[in-house]
């Protein structure tokens, strides 16, 4: 870590902190995507997640992704919650033996050092009842702070995994709030400089904190989210339902990732709705169980397809 | 004799499951080592966050030879029956097996004998079978093997396994077995980050030893005590205390495996938050312990024993550079957690309790029992009911239980549900309530197990009993009773608490009448309005009512069926016969007559149930102008003798649930329970703390020679009562006829059942029952000298008659105060 020159260390900067992630993680043999072109809750909503956690064939990928929380908006006040941040994602399948030592060597990539940090795998199973998906695994502390959820995920999208996959994900600001001292989100050095030349979190985001909060607890417009949910579900079953190929002998599928792009966007229609305090407890679960429907049905289509099945 | 050492190593097991795994594991080891006729001599568990350990030693190097006899063919059977005999048993020839005689002729009997096979090889062969079955609350599959059918599951990765074998003064021997291909060896590892190196051991000394050189502590208990005094130690070093906790030591004991233990600190500030808000935020968030000002107050008066601005956390590490680094993280994020935690208390008290209400009218309390709404409403008019009783202020009372439920809509409670009540005892008391309608937020939801404290005050008390109640007659009414092992509602703990808070109060009631007017305003909710009764009556399938239908058909049919109408009826009212002219036409006029009555019938007792939630269907609770015309409609639906009989029904059930409940209670304070049985037998005993009393003076009675000799008589009545009553096949109720006494001692008695039940009964309706006693106690010596002196079976049958008709009087003079047959001994 020494060459690096000092605006690039993940303790003074915040994309020097996910270029050295990025580095660690290629250097383990994982494909380094981009972010996924649409509004998600979590990387786990990435399909190189939730869809290429299923079937047989191994896949090993990281990749930051923003995650949108439209009920965590907080007017960028909060100094560590808020409506968009982002998270970096890891996925091995199968999960390798020593997956354990390879998330503490991240940290130490990262600049933290176990002689000197308490690190501890602290039981938290994870369970998502939007995507019909759970694992058991821990949140990883460090200090007594959560900086990762670390998952063996059992089953996706309704589908039992097999190969068990191993899901890491990094809470980037707060991780980065740890490294350079820093209590809150909005004084985050982003590019590693000072003085004049120094950019913070705040002058990226800090905007758009207060914008998103604004439109999604007080603006949204419901009547046109209620539709697009609809649309969106429509949409996903109908691209299911057309995707299945006739005519062959094996069951085979030639649309899945179209329509599981619909269950993303009905998953954050719903989120957003939440937000705005339009649905009630008991739709709630109504709601959450209709993009399930959709998650399951979309990896019930993706293990028929090239990527998902076993040849 | 050789020992076992055997250690699975995993990934980070959950601290709340590591107790019971090891019990487990050593439960299961030595169940199948005694199984297999390898009696052991001891056993020790062990479990770290990454091993589970077992030592077991004293196990005898080969098992037993096992000895059978085995029953073959008669002496002379068909030949393949003897080939098969042979065949099974291994024996060469007839002339090896034994010949027994037995009432039905003689046997072959082959004696076999299994040798006892070395104990390593039986182990290696347990081993295995344990792991794959280990009884986890949650287990998993990975890595590469999880693909195929039937892999390995554990509750995480699990990496290596120790297994050795052998006596204490030669070199033991590797258990080999492998598991999903993990091969049992003799390596483990070190603390993950102090001494990760893989280290050899041969038995369980040296393993024990070099992991604490490896700095892991293996002793759960070990690591607890390390912690705990370390915490005190730093506490009181700095002149403060810690605030003690068990569960937590037990949790953070096992998060670790080198407990070190830090104190860290937070701004003052903090302090004006709730002590237990502190609290709670630092050990549920953060698993660290709060330290507090020692409470001596008369050496240092300005002690005040309250919480300080530190906290103790326990790391995994040695840290290079003592833990500063450590503690100054802990601190950040303990620092944003009280923040959060000011924040939300302050939010709360911006808002009014009572302003919280309206939002439980869309919380679902039970899908059959209504909303919270409807329950807050319901618990406020009982609570107004049972305030007389308990000497509470009626008005305060209906304010209390009007916001006791209130801080569950907070935000405090929503992140901490374990301050319920105490938060709201808070935020009361800030806006201004009354100290005792304040106290009852927190008050009411106690007892809640045998060991709580049961509140006095008498508001909390009123509110106490009336939520306790309404659940309780709530869940009745729905079927949703206690089952065995199963109670997801504690009811039997609300029941207790109901018990509780009569006894310990002294409260005179009547359960019976608080269940019948709880029970009034609960089941007014069970009538859901979207299966009017025209629809109940097409879809009505006699064949399949088995209340298990989602739409309450359990409350129509316990009201329509109460006196067995359904029951005699169900084949004619089915809507479908009715209406069908095929069936109509075949059958005669009668008969279609009678079915129409029925169904007349069954659509009357319909309309009555429907007539309650009838005009109001959409709501909850009626609104204040309709009350009493929902009042109307329940109180005809109540003078339906089929409506009282369901209801009665109930009100009983849960009334001998009741007596179940005292009877645990009083076996555990050490009083006889068949005094209970003699007590409540008697009927209509519903008030707790008579019955109690009459318990406990029952009781005092027996423990005299009074009371044994009195007893011992009535039952010897007794016993010759049932004897020659079986022979009549007739009773003896009835006056004895005082012209056919012959004898005096049968003057005396009668005198003396004369007097003893007049002077019991003024005494028991005083409610003085060692009065009562006192008077039985003079029945005694009459019932003595009768039975000394007068033959019962007199030859002439008149007089015989008379004489068992003054042994019923007998019987019937002792239930004055219990049902005697009741009472063991």
């Amino acid at each position: 870590m020494d060459e690096l020159p000092a605006h690039m260390r993940p303790e003074r900067s915040f994309q020097g902190f996910i270029l050295a992630l990025q580095r660690f993680w290629a250097e383990q043999g994982c494909v380094i995507l981009q972010p996924y072109d649409m509004e998600m809750g979590a990387g786990t909503f990435h399909p190189a997640t939730t869809l290429r956690a299923l079937g047989p064939k191994p896949w090993r990928a990281a990749y930051v992704q923003p995650s949108r929380r439209p009920k965590d908006g907080r007017y960028g006040k909060n100094p560590n919650r808020m409506q968009h941040y982002y998270q970096y994602q890891v996925i091995m399948k199968p999960s390798p033996p020593n997956l354990q030592e390879l998330y503490l060597k991240s940290l130490a990539a990262i600049g933290l050092d176990s002689s000197l940090h308490d690190i501890r795998f602290v039981e938290d199973d994870w369970e998502s009842p939007t995507l019909g998906a759970w694992g058991l695994g821990w949140e990883c502390w460090c200090d007594g702070m959560e900086v990762s959820q670390f998952t063996y995920f059992q089953q996706v999208a309704g589908v039992e995994c097999a190969p068990v996959a191993g899901e890491l994900t990094y809470g980037m600001e707060r991780l980065a709030c740890y490294l350079q001292g820093v209590d809150h989100v909005m004084d985050l050095n982003f590019n590693g400089r000072e003085g004049a030349d120094k950019v913070t979190y705040g002058d990226v985001f800090l905007q758009a904190e207060q914008e998103y909060s604004l439109h999604n607890f007080e603006h949204s417009d419901s009547e046109m989210l209620f539709k697009q949910f609809v649309m969106a579900e429509e949409a996903c079953k109908k691209y299911l339902a057309a995707g299945w190929k006739s005519g062959s002998n094996q069951k085979e599928h030639l649309m899945a990732l179209p329509a599981y792009d619909q269950c993303i966007k009905a998953s954050h229609v719903f989120n957003l709705l939440d937000a705005r305090g339009v649905i009630s407890v008991t739709e709630r679960q109504s709601y959450i169980g209709r993009v399930r429907d959709l998650a399951k049905a979309c990896g019930d289509a993706w293990v028929h397809t090239e990527a998902g099945r076993a040849s | 004799m050789p020992d076992l050492l055997l250690e699975l190593f995993s990934e980070e097991i959950p601290a709340r499951m590591q107790a019971k795994a090891a019990d487990d594991l050593r439960r299961m080891v030595t169940d199948k080592l005694v199984a297999e006729g390898l009696v052991y001599e001891g056993a020790k568990a062990f479990v770290t966050p990454r091993r589970l350990a077992l030592t077991v030693h004293g196990i005898p190097a080969r098992q037993p030879d096992l000895k059978t006899e085995r029953k073959g063919p008669k002496i002379g059977a068909p030949d393949a029956a003897v080939q098969g005999f042979l065949k099974a048993t291994g024996l060469t020839s007839l002339d090896e097996a034994k010949i027994q005689r037995d009432p039905k002729g003689d046997f072959y009997i082959a004696l076999l004998e299994k040798p006892g096979r070395a104990a390593i090889d039986v182990i290696a062969e347990i081993l295995p079978v344990i792991v794959r079955t280990f009884p986890w609350p949650k287990s998993m599959r990975w890595g590469e093997r999880s693909a195929k059918s039937g892999a390995l599951t554990w509750v995480r990765p699990l990496h290596s396994i120790i297994a050795t074998f052998g006596p204490e003064t030669e070199e033991p021997e590797v258990v080999k077995f492998s598991i999903d291909g993990i091969e049992a060896g003799q390596t483990t590892f070190g603390h993950r980050f102090l001494a990760p190196s893989a280290i050899s051991v041969r038995r369980f000394e040296d393993y024990e030893a070099k992991l604490k050189a490896a700095k892991v502590v293996l002793d759960p208990q070990a690591r607890k005590d390390i912690i705990l005094a370390d915490a005190k130690q730093l506490a009181f070093a700095q002149g403060f205390e810690l605030v003690e906790d068990q569960v937590l030591l037990d949790e953070v004991s096992g998060l670790v495996e080198w407990p070190v233990v830090l104190m860290g600190s937070f701004d003052q500030e903090f302090l004006s938050i709730p002590g237990e808000v502190i609290r709670a935020t630092i050990r549920n968030n953060q698993k660290c312990f709060v330290v507090s000002d020692p409470k001596d107050s008369d050496k240092n008066p300005d002690k005040t024993g309250k919480l300080t601005n530190k906290f103790i956390l326990t790391a995994n590490i040695e840290a290079t550079d003592g833990g500063k680094a450590i503690i100054a993280g802990n601190e950040r994020v303990i620092r944003a957690r009280l923040s959060d935690a000011k924040f939300f208390y302050e939010t709360d008290l911006k808002t009014k309790l009572e302003e919280r209400l309206p939002k439980f009218e869309n919380i679902v309390f039970h899908e059959k029992l209504g909303t919270q709404g409807a329950r807050i409403k319901r618990i406020e008019r009982l609570a107004a009911e049972i305030a007389p009783l308990v000497g509470a202020d009626v008005e305060k009372a209906k304010r209390a239980a009007h916001l006791a439920k209130a801080d569950l809509l907070t935000e405090v409670v929503g992140e901490f549900p374990e301050l319920q009540g105490l938060m709201g005892k808070y935020y009361a008391i800030a806006q201004g309530e009354d100290a005792s309608v304040a106290a009852a937020s927190e008050e009411h939801y106690k007892p809640q197990g045998p060991a709580d404290r049961v509140p006095t005050d008498r508001v909390s008390v009123a509110v106490a009993l009336a939520d306790k109640i309404d659940t309780l007659v709530g869940f009745w009414a729905i079927d949703e009773k206690p089952t065995g092992s199963k109670d997801p509602y504690a009811l039997r703990r609300a029941a207790l608490g109901v018990i509780r808070l009569v006894l310990s109060n002294e409260t005179r009631a009547s359960l019976n009448e608080l269940f019948h007017k709880a029970l009034t305003l609960a089941l007014y909710f069970c009538f859901r309005p979207d299966h009017g009764y025209l629809q109940l009556a097409a879809t009505w399938d006699p064949q399949s009512h088995d209340g298990q239908s989602e739409w309450n058909e359990y409350q129509y049919l316990l009201f329509l069926n109460s006196d067995g109408f359904i029951d005699r009826n169900s084949e004619k009212i089915g809507m479908h016969q009715i209406g069908n002219p095929d069936l109509g036409a075949e059958e005669d006029e009668d008969k279609y007559a009678e079915r129409a009555q029925a169904f007349e019938e069954f659509k009357r007792r319909l309309g009555r149930l429907e007539a309650v939630r009838g005009p109001f269907i959409f709501e909850d609770v009626p609104p204040a102008g309709k009350i009493s015309a929902v009042r109307n409609a329940l109180e005809q639906l109540y003078r339906e003798p089929f409506a009282k009989l369901a209801i009665d029904k109930l009100a009983n059930d849960l009334l001998s649930f009741f007596a179940d409940r005292l009877k645990v209670q009083l076996r555990d304070q050490g009083a006889r329970h068949d005094l209970v049985d003699a007590v409540f037998s008697l009927g209509g005993q519903d008030d707790l703390l008579m019955v109690v009393r009459r318990v406990e003076a029952l009781g005092k009675f027996l423990d005299t020679d009074d009371g044994k000799n009195l007893l011992a008589g009535t039952k010897r009545a007794s016993n010759i009562l049932s004897i020659e009553e079986k022979k009549d096949k007739r009773s003896f109720d009835g006056a004895p006829d005082v012209s056919l006494y012959k004898l005096d001692e049968e003057k005396a008695l009668a005198k003396a059942i004369d007097q003893v039940k007049s002077e019991a009964g003024a005494a028991v309706a005083k409610e003085d029952f060692a009065a009562a006693m006192s008077a039985m106690a003079k029945l005694r010596p009459a019932v003595d000298a009768f039975f000394d002196k007068v033959k019962v079976n007199d030859d002439e049958p008149k007089v015989r008659e008379n004489r068992l008709k003054l042994l019923n009087e007998i019987r019937a003079a002792t239930r004055a105060v219990a049902d005697f047959s009741k009472i063991e001994g």
